[in-house]
């Protein structure tokens, strides 16, 4: 354990991280391509939206043959069957969302000039609800990860495009999400750019890092860990616990902002969700 | 009963591979509620088996170790495509589903 933080130490301060304070949204994003490009030059840039698959020969040979049956498929399903089903006021989820809900997921998050806020998918699901008298869902795992999961199926083959506007409130939220990536934290010090830009493609313990270029695209995931679906925001509390940090709320504005930041830095990468990891 | 399973067949040569994806909480019995405190009584799949034009190419015995939502995956010779293909299972409590599908 110790010889891997040295490295990782070793390596973070080796390597020119594409950090630059104060830079725009733009200027970040190419920057990570830069630095991408020149740490995996063979990979494509569609591919990374298989994350470690793109890296790893073997590890994609056994998630193909998971694709085969892919473990999310009854997940889409009951997603599928929550989304048609109309609330107790008879309306349905077709009702909040543009193009009623199908094939949308690409322009999420978004920003909403009204309220100044970021919309998540999950968020808008449960704004959805509790507009229509429902109660809010919980936002890790089970109906929300399943409807989400039908709607980022209905989504495949977009190319993701997160729109973050010349606002300052908007400006805002994706320099929080950009810090919050970027910044060291829990007992084993580590922020997300170490083990996801300085050492991706790297092993921890039995585990490879995936590049954090096309993180977002395939979510929500079913992980062979959690032997379920889960959402984006439980995986980051999951992966902040894993450097023993406390975990912040799902769908709280630390991780939305992290969502703002990552999507946008995966804009126009194909949309595979959902998707099955390790 | 709501299919449970999802099956394909495909020849390669002589040999068919068999793959299924199989719906079923598979519950060991030794888990208990987290809300109540009991023991989630035992309900997993005893017996998976394979019919091919009237023979059976396959009989799997499992047990608790099986976890939830079964993959398998089996070959065999002497198909040829087109032909049906019935995977069945029956679990502890008698319940049972089977899928037909077709070799391709």
């Amino acid at each position: 354990m110790r010889k891997l933080l040295s490295i990782v130490a070793a390596l973070s301060i080796a390597a020119t991280l594409p950090y630059t304070a104060d830079a725009s949204p733009d200027q970040d994003l190419k920057e990570m391509r830069a630095y991408f490009k020149k740490r995996f030059p063979k990979v494509p840039f569609q591919d990374y939206a298989n994350g470690v698959y793109a890296l790893d020969a073997e590890s994609r040979a056994q998630w193909e043959s998971i694709e085969d049956f892919p473990p999310y498929e009854m997940s889409v399903d009951n997603g599928k069957k929550l989304f048609n089903t109309p609330f107790k006021n008879g309306k349905t989820y077709a009702s909040c969302f543009p193009n009623d809900g199908i094939g949308i997921v690409q322009n999420y998050p978004l920003f909403d000039k009204a309220s100044g806020e970021v919309i998540t998918v999950e968020h808008a699901i449960n704004m959805c609800r509790e507009s229509n008298g429902e109660k809010p869902l919980k936002y890790k795992k089970g109906d929300i990860a399943d409807i989400a999961a039908y709607m980022a199926y209905t989504s495949r083959g977009k190319k993701l495009k997160v729109v973050v506007p010349n606002d300052p409130r908007a400006l805002a939220i994706y320099e929080r999400g950009k810090q919050h990536f970027f910044a060291k934290r829990g007992q084993l010090n580590l922020a997300c750019a170490d083990c996801h830009v300085s050492s991706a493609g790297m092993h921890v313990r039995a585990d490879l890092l995936s590049p954090m270029l096309g993180h977002v695209t395939h979510f929500p995931v079913y992980r062979s860990a959690w032997g379920e679906l889960g959402t984006l925001h439980r995986r980051y509390g999951g992966c902040n616990e894993q450097v023993r940090a406390k975990a912040y709320d799902a769908q709280g504005p630390e991780y939305t902002a992290l969502e703002y930041y990552e999507s946008y830095m995966s804009n126009g990468l194909v949309l595979n969700g959902p998707g099955s990891r390790k | 009963m709501a299919n449970t399973i999802k099956v394909r067949a495909k020849l390669a040569g002589d040999v068919t591979t068999v793959k299924a994806l199989v719906s079923h909480p598979m519950e060991t019995g030794l888990v208990k509620d987290k809300k109540t405190g009991q023991l989630i009584p035992a309900h997993f799949i005893q017996e998976v088996t394979c019919e091919h034009n009237g023979n059976n190419v396959l009989t799997a015995l499992w047990g608790v170790a099986i976890s939830k939502n079964p993959y398998l995956s089996f070959r065999f010779k002497g198909a040829k495509v087109g032909d049906k293909l019935t995977l069945r299972w029956v679990d502890n409590t008698g319940k049972s589903d089977a899928e037909e599908t077709v070799i391709d």
